[in-house]
């Protein structure tokens, strides 16, 4: 067996918050996309920056800043502390919340790009024949732009998968709670355990090839449909 | 008077080439005056080295290029060909390590310094000058340095073994991947309190911020921090010459200021 118990639940831990994040970009990242692919305010230049942050940030900027705002004394963890749920960092939910922002655009901009593709004609021909906006959402909008969904799913969770800075910042190191693989993988590299840190890197390489190849397969069988 | 010399192209030619020829004159020169160094530097050494290394510069005209990091990414590094010079542990089983293996020289290495452990919160007065808060106080996170990788972590590990408090902290237990990071916990207020090193916290020989126990070194075995002499530096000048300004008088007082022993 290469694998000990600990790096076992290092990747039950990854995939666990990798389909948490995902989910939640999915239903939270829809609306905002919706609205980036359709208004015309003049914060839409504003927004579309701010979402495309993390692509450029290092993410352990991401993880510092979050570690400080989330900390007792920042505005987030004042606020999750005036909520009752006490501080994030060093919870798995604190590493939700990081991963939200660190894989943002890797949700938002696919499903963007997927409305703007879809078009207003579609929806405007369903508003001729009657349909309301929420029908009209998901009967002819969500469906056509369902291979954006697909690429929106498949580059968040994989993306969430291979996050390293930002738990690390975040994090504390905790098994089960917060030692995710990238983390674990560091932890045996630097303690010189290069075996297991091969087959555990092995893993990931492995997985991140499956993916990008599914997803190209996707792509392919999305641009024949349409 | 005739300025067409100026404008003619022959001489143009001439003092180009005499140009050249001097600035690589000066440039050899300045070469086998002054070498660069480059350094892999354990990271909770960083603020001391930076003090060093400027004073080492003014004093000899060599240049100590520095690199900060984790001790075990640099040992990855060095085994794989890394141009570094000289290794400045966190550690003395590195670089004995590096020395088995034959990639630093043979008889370099020394201790350039001990680490000091410190318990320390931000918050003033939460930690006693005993550290009897580990067994009474209700904190919700203590941080550590992870003991596999660091030996500020290691030495918590075996601090709290000794106050028989290991079972009693192990759920509330977060760990940085090394103490730069641990401290980053616990200064952030995330962690109420943590082992960091002595000299992140010490400032002007005090601890200006927060509270602390200054941990006996008698319940941990001792942090020896050192050096060696890596293969890639065995025929510089300014390498050898640096790893004697460490051990001089001027380096030690910089080293001491900042909570280190010897």
């Amino acid at each position: 067996m290469p694998f000990t118990s600990a790096d076992l639940a290092a990747i039950g831990l990854t995939l666990r918050l990798a389909a948490t994040t995902m989910a939640l970009l999915l239903v939270l990242g829809t609306p905002l996309a919706w609205w980036l692919a359709h208004t015309a305010s003049r914060w839409r230049g504003v927004v579309s920056a701010i979402v495309a942050l993390p692509l450029v940030l290092p993410p352990t900027v991401i993880g510092f800043y979050l570690l400080v705002a989330m900390g007792p004394n920042g505005t987030l963890g004042q606020f999750t502390q005036w909520l009752g749920l006490g501080t994030l960092p060093f919870t798995f939910w604190g590493l939700v919340v990081g991963s939200l922002v660190y894989s943002l655009p890797f949700a938002v901009q696919p499903l963007q790009h997927a409305f703007e593709s879809v078009g207003r004609k579609p929806l405007e021909a369903a508003a001729t024949l009657g349909a309301g906006p929420v029908d009209r959402f998901f009967t002819v909008a969500l469906p056509l732009a369902r291979p954006g969904f697909i690429t929106a799913a498949i580059l968040s969770f994989a993306h969430t998968v291979g996050e390293f800075g930002v738990v690390l910042m975040l994090g504390g190191n905790i098994p089960g709670v917060t030692r995710v693989v990238s983390v674990q993988i560091y932890d045996h590299v630097e303690a010189l355990e290069y075996t297991q840190a091969h087959w555990l890197a092995g893993v990931m390489v492995l997985f991140s090839f499956v993916v990008l190849l599914g997803l190209n397969l996707t792509r392919r069988k999305g641009s024949m449909v349409s | 008077m005739d300025f067409s010399l100026l404008r003619s192209s022959r001489f143009h030619r001439i003092t180009l080439r005499t140009l050249c020829a001097a600035c690589v004159a000066l440039l050899a020169c300045t070469a086998a005056q002054a070498e660069q160094v480059s350094v892999a530097v354990a990271a909770n050494f960083t603020a001391p080295m930076q003090k060093i290394a400027a004073a080492f510069e003014a004093d000899t005209g060599h240049k100590a290029e520095l690199s900060f990091g984790a001790t075990g990414k640099f040992y990855a590094q060095i085994t794989h060909g890394a141009p570094f010079q000289i290794l400045l542990a966190a550690d003395d089983t590195t670089p004995a390590r590096l020395d088995t293996e034959g990639k630093a020289v043979a008889g370099t290495r020394f201790t350039y310094a001990v680490g000091t452990l410190v318990l320390w919160s931000a918050q003033p007065g939460y930690v006693d000058a005993q550290g009897k808060v580990i067994q009474t106080g209700d904190f919700k996170h203590l941080a550590i340095a992870n003991p596999k990788l660091a030996p500020y972590g290691l030495a918590a590990s075996q601090v709290l073994e000794k106050l028989g408090a290991t079972a009693s902290v192990q759920p509330r237990l977060v760990q940085g991947e090394n103490i730069a990071q641990t401290f980053q916990f616990v200064a952030s207020g995330n962690a109420q309190l943590g082992f960091v090193a002595l000299s992140q916290v010490m400032v002007d020989g005090k601890i200006p911020k927060g509270s602390s126990w200054q941990v006996p070194a008698a319940l941990h075995d001792p942090i020896r921090q050192d050096a060696v002499l890596l293969n890639p530096g065995k025929d510089s000048a300014a390498a050898k010459a640096l790893l004697q300004y460490l051990r001089s008088d001027k380096a030690r007082s910089i080293i001491q200021a900042y909570g280190y022993s010897f």
